[in-house]
């Protein structure tokens, strides 16, 4: 009796795992299929059936694809653009969200929803008049025109403000009577209590700057400024290039963010639930 | 407000008398003003002008380089629906969202029950699922233009179990599905991590108490999950409607709007129009046109996260 109970669970769990492997399986496969196609040789390219399995792993294709286009300054570009956007916006939102959770002034809830409001309207409706004006001031490639649209954010002064409504009110009184200011009170109290939540922006604002596409590639015309998602595709348009070449290339630019993703999965994951799940 | 805040705020107000708590109140204002003043530059710099800016443009006739040539007020939102390629582009657009959405959803919600089982190292199975938040738009679009490659990619496993030569993205009629299928995966792992979320944050006992009744799983399933998530399934819905309105990366990077201007949504409309064409006043037009779309769907979300308020 206590065998045949044992023994049923250990098939129900056995198929779990089943189902489970099954659902990774389909969910990596592209992943495998890039990484695949990557490791091939160019012989092995033209062979049919087509592999589905490397047979060496080759580095070579990754060095054939940093030569072909200069993906390490594209990458560079990327993480100083994602850099800072990441710093600009951590600014920015600390500071405003410090005034909403801190400040009683006047019209702050009207402050308060206009901050809201940015995150409605769709960046492609102001994309036409901030092209312009970027090309007006004469910002085309470079990182100020990368960043700096970018570096206010309604979502992460939103974020901060809730972690910072959680920290008690008598701290700032005690610390106003003890005659702190209110910026020495945001520096030295606030902040290393918010860590958790800074945490959490940075990593997702990093993340959604460093995988942008349609401004850069509006706003960058010379080789030396592209980032890195533009410049990856810009291979695959050069007709002679074979595909393992691009693919090492699109394996080459994964690796950034897969590590951050298993690095700070919990930061990340807090970030993208933050405005969905109540509690 | 708290009661220390209050009595500090009282005993203050004693002090210094009305005057003098005008007096503050205008120096706390200017002192918000000033928090807020870097956030809200830029905010009127890179948003609320240009928004208004967009307007202006979507009335006017332009230069090639885009400046504002000739008034024409509403002319360019009549050519919106005179004209066939914005109909196109936005009855494309629509079947997109179609396409995505409910497939996005479904997926995800069978991928977050499986990673909400009581295993061991189901963590794993978890950070698996939720992948492709890792991943770009055009890495995504990459990886999938080289599984629908006609020799190397996913076609000869399919001969394998009888689907066969499947065109992907060289036929019109396939193109859109293959693209949406792209935007599907991209967008599950998002949805997982939401759903996952969601679900752990129905309490227990409900389903403790369902046990004791009998309920076996696929009732508290039916009972107790899914009526719970209704909210979450509200709010996916609308997130991912939003960037399936705003798809733009996979189009530019797999089909350039093709084939036979199959893929070309919106904001690859949008694109072409100003950046190609130079048209901006017409491009602009659109762009109001997705902002109106856009702003209907949060009223909607917002009007139903308060009915859900109201009704808790």
């Amino acid at each position: 009796m206590k065998d045949q109970i044992f023994s049923r669970r250990l098939w129900s769990s056995i198929s779990q795992y089943l189902i489970l492997i099954i659902a990774a399986i389909i969910i990596l496969y592209p992943i495998w299929s890039a990484f695949n196609i990557a490791m091939m040789s160019d012989t092995e390219m033209g062979s049919y059936p087509p592999l589905q399995f490397p047979t060496a792993i080759r580095f070579e294709n990754i060095q054939r694809a940093l030569s072909q286009a200069p993906l390490g300054r594209y990458l560079f570009n990327s993480v100083v653009q994602s850099t800072l956007v990441m710093v600009g916006q951590l600014i920015t939102a600390c500071l405003a969200a410090y005034a909403f959770a801190f400040i009683e002034f006047k019209w702050r809830n009207f402050f308060f929803l206009v901050f809201l409001s940015t995150m409605m309207i769709p960046w492609e409706a102001t994309i036409i008049p901030n092209y312009l004006f970027i090309k007006t001031l004469g910002w085309t490639d470079t990182f100020q025109g990368l960043a700096i649209p970018f570096m206010a954010t309604g979502f992460g002064t939103f974020l901060l403000r809730q972690f910072f409504l959680k920290i008690p009110h008598e701290l700032k009184d005690a610390a106003t009577m003890d005659g702190c200011g209110s910026f020495r009170f945001l520096m030295t109290i606030v902040l290393p209590l918010a860590r958790p939540a800074l945490g959490t922006l940075a990593v997702y604002s990093f993340l959604q700057t460093y995988n942008q596409y349609l401004w850069p590639l509006l706003i960058t015309n010379n080789s030396s400024m592209r980032t890195v998602q533009i410049g990856i595709t810009l291979l695959q348009d050069e007709e002679r290039l074979m595909i393992n070449i691009v693919m090492a290339g699109v394996i080459f630019i994964l690796i950034p963010t897969l590590t951050l993703f298993v690095v700070s999965n919990r930061q990340l994951i807090r970030g993208l639930t933050a405005g969905a799940v109540k509690g | 407000m708290d009661q220390t805040a209050l009595t500090s705020e009282l005993s203050l107000s004693s002090k210094f008398g009305k005057k003098g708590r005008q007096k503050r109140a205008v120096k706390t204002f200017f002192q918000a003003i000033l928090y807020l003043s870097p956030a809200l530059i830029l905010f009127i710099t890179f948003v609320f002008i240009p928004l208004i800016r967009s307007f202006e443009i979507s009335a006017y006739i332009t230069d090639p380089i885009g400046r504002l040539a000739k008034f024409v007020g509403l002319m360019n939102y009549e050519r919106l629906f005179q004209t066939t390629t914005f109909m196109n582009s936005f009855s494309r657009t629509l079947m997109f969202v179609l396409y995505t959405v409910p497939t996005t959803i479904l997926i995800s919600l069978g991928l977050a029950l499986l990673g909400d089982l009581q295993l061991k190292g189901i963590s794993v199975f978890r950070m698996i699922f939720s992948i492709s938040i890792a991943i770009s738009g055009a890495t995504a679009s990459l990886m999938f233009l080289y599984i629908y490659h006609p020799t190397v990619g996913v076609n000869y496993l399919l001969n394998l179990v009888g689907i066969h030569n499947l065109t992907w993205l060289v036929s019109h009629k396939t193109a859109l599905l293959s693209v949406a299928l792209t935007t599907v995966w991209l967008q599950i792992g998002l949805n997982t991590v939401i759903l996952l979320a969601a679900r752990q944050t129905i309490p227990e006992e409900l389903f403790e108490s369902a046990m004791i009744d009998g309920a076996n799983s696929w009732n508290k399933f039916l009972h107790i999950t899914l009526p719970m998530l209704s909210s979450t399934f509200f709010f996916l819905m609308v997130v991912d409607m939003l960037a399936a309105f705003q798809t733009f990366t996979p189009i530019h990077v797999m089909t350039k709007g093709g084939p036979l201007d199959s893929t070309n949504l919106l904001v690859y409309s949008i694109y072409r129009e100003f950046y190609f064409n130079g048209k901006y006043g017409f491009a602009a037009s659109q762009a109001i046109m997705l902002f109106f779309i856009m702003l209907l769907l949060t009223i909607l979300q917002f009007v139903f996260v308060e009915r859900k308020v109201h009704y808790e």
